[in-house]
């Protein structure tokens, strides 16, 4: 395996509504910021990767005209994931190790404010039995939080809890959407918006963008003094069928843990892309991460750019081993139903 | 075979969103000035092209075209057709013509209508001037302009439109 160093991360703040602001307006000053941070432009990049969705955008190809704020001539070599950004982090992972590229760029950019998340999340479901039902990702979620309640496997107290700590934490993120503090009347107060998740279970609907540069070992020094290296990524996706899954454990996460070896590793910090409250006591107990601080940046409770929150997960990972000179991190990245589809990367920031 | 048995070859299961859209703060400058009968195009600070109508970005060069650039309602004929197949819904009557006019001073064509002339005659090249509808009728669209019509003015070599780089 080439080693890989991500070397260069930027976020768009996250807006409740970006207004007249369209997609390529939101990319320009990210990819802008991490040029200028890194005194590069779009010459010195090898590979280009975006993660978006066109449902989100209402538009048949949505994709192709985000690539308008980007360098494109002369020519580029690039490539798009119709989901999360953090997909097309590991698509440019693959490319650099194939040795076609030493550098990539990679973007992600939703906004959830203009259409119905609800009914547009629901359409990638199994099309013949399961979006005929238009099935709101806050039902589905809800599907999991139950299972997990009624098996103890995490506790309303630990949801309560993960809903004051996203806020707390959001202090530490300059770009979260959600920064008011709650207490716990608050949170009991709130209607069920689909029992057992209320309103402050769930993720602010959110506009914005973000971009990351990744390099080989040999150009990743050019870059920055300071990169982080990519010790290992792993994803796995489980069955579109939720009736055949396993709500209770994540038997792809076991599987992603044991790949990438992962049972020894002390991390100083983990970010997950839990969009609801249960999904991180969850999280942290199939992956031992009790005693690890998490989503330290208050994570997808508050702030949820849709196809770029798992790239966030990775970048706020990054910041933090750069900025606190911690050295393991984990970042976690997710995609369909309850947690259906899962990307684990493990960061090292090498003293 | 009883009905159980027979294959099914399709399912409906119709799909209907609504969505809020936003054009974008660049293209919104470009349709208030389309409002008020001014077609503004947008130039890019690097390469200097410009963009009519403007999307906010130059994809050349991958940023922001903040330069307002006024241009006037005559150009030429990039390219056309000749439509022959009634559309659904579309009101103008076959045949007619679509072309992509390239207005003086922009970089970029845009589709539009020509009329007030005999299609045979239309050709690449020809020199052609917005016909705007009555002012009180103006939006913010580009269906403000009726068509474009041909002008009494010496045919344009496309092949000299080309960007040139500088």
């Amino acid at each position: 395996m080439k080693r890989v160093a991500i070397v260069g991360y930027a976020q768009h703040p996250i807006l409740k509504n970006a207004g007249a602001l369209n997609e390529v307006e939101l990319i320009m000053p990210v990819v802008h910021q991490l040029f200028n941070d890194l005194g590069i432009s779009q010459k010195d990049i090898d590979f280009t990767c975006s993660g978006s969705c066109d449902y989100l955008q209402g538009a048949a190809f949505a994709f192709v005209e985000g690539l308008s704020a980007i360098q494109t001539n002369p020519p580029i070599k690039e490539s798009h994931v119709e989901m999360d950004a953090a997909w097309a982090m590991y698509e440019s992972m693959l490319k650099i190790q194939m040795g076609d590229a030493e550098t990539a760029l990679i973007y992600g950019f939703g906004k959830s404010s203009p259409g119905d998340l609800d009914a547009i999340i629901s359409l990638q479901m199994d099309p013949y039995y399961i979006s005929p039902l238009w099935p709101d990702r806050v039902s589905l979620a809800a599907l999991q939080a139950r299972v997990l309640l009624n098996q103890n496997i995490i506790s309303q107290e630990q949801m309560l809890a993960t809903v004051m700590e996203a806020r707390a934490n959001s202090k530490n993120n300059k770009n979260a959407l959600i920064t008011d503090l709650i207490d716990e009347s608050d949170y009991l107060n709130n209607p069920m918006v689909s029992s057992p998740l209320n309103k402050l279970d769930c993720p602010p609907i959110s506009d914005g963008s973000s971009a990351m540069i990744i390099a080989s070992e040999e150009k990743a020094y050019e870059f920055t003094d300071h990169p982080i290296w990519i010790e290992g990524i792993d994803h796995r996706i489980e069955s579109s069928n939720l009736g055949s899954r396993n709500l209770a454990t994540s038997n792809t996460l076991q599987a992603s843990i044991k790949q990438l070896n992962l049972k020894n590793i002390k991390f100083d910090v983990a970010e997950l892309h839990t969009q609801f409250s249960h999904e991180v006591p969850f999280l942290k107990f199939l992956l031992n991460l009790q005693d690890v601080p998490t989503n330290l940046s208050g994570g997808p409770l508050v702030g949820n750019v849709m196809m770029c929150a798992g790239l966030d997960a990775v970048g706020k990972t990054y910041e933090s081993l750069k900025e606190n000179q911690l050295t393991h991190g984990l970042a976690h990245a997710t995609s369909g139903p309850c947690l259906q589809h899962n990307m684990l990367v493990h960061l090292e920031a090498k003293k | 075979m009883s009905a159980e048995d027979t294959p099914k070859d399709y399912s409906e299961s119709p799909i209907n969103l609504e969505y809020f859209y936003t054009a974008g703060s660049a293209t919104t400058r470009f349709l208030n000035q389309v409002k008020e009968g001014n077609i503004v195009g947008q130039g890019c600070p690097k390469c200097k092209a410009v963009y009519v109508p403007p999307r906010g970005s130059c994809p050349r060069c991958g940023v922001a075209t903040d330069i307002e650039v006024p241009l006037t309602d005559k150009g030429c004929i990039e390219s056309f057709t000749v439509v022959h197949i009634p559309i659904p819904g579309n009101p103008i009557v076959p045949p007619y013509v679509c072309a992509m006019i390239r207005l003086d001073g922009a970089n970029i064509s845009f589709l539009h209508l020509i009329q007030d002339i005999d299609i045979k005659k239309i050709r690449i090249g020809m020199r052609i001037q917005a016909v705007w509808k009555p002012k009180e009728e103006w939006t913010h669209s580009l269906e403000n302009i009726k068509w474009f019509a041909p002008i009494d003015e010496p045919d344009v070599d496309v092949a000299t439109l080309r960007f040139q780089e500088s």
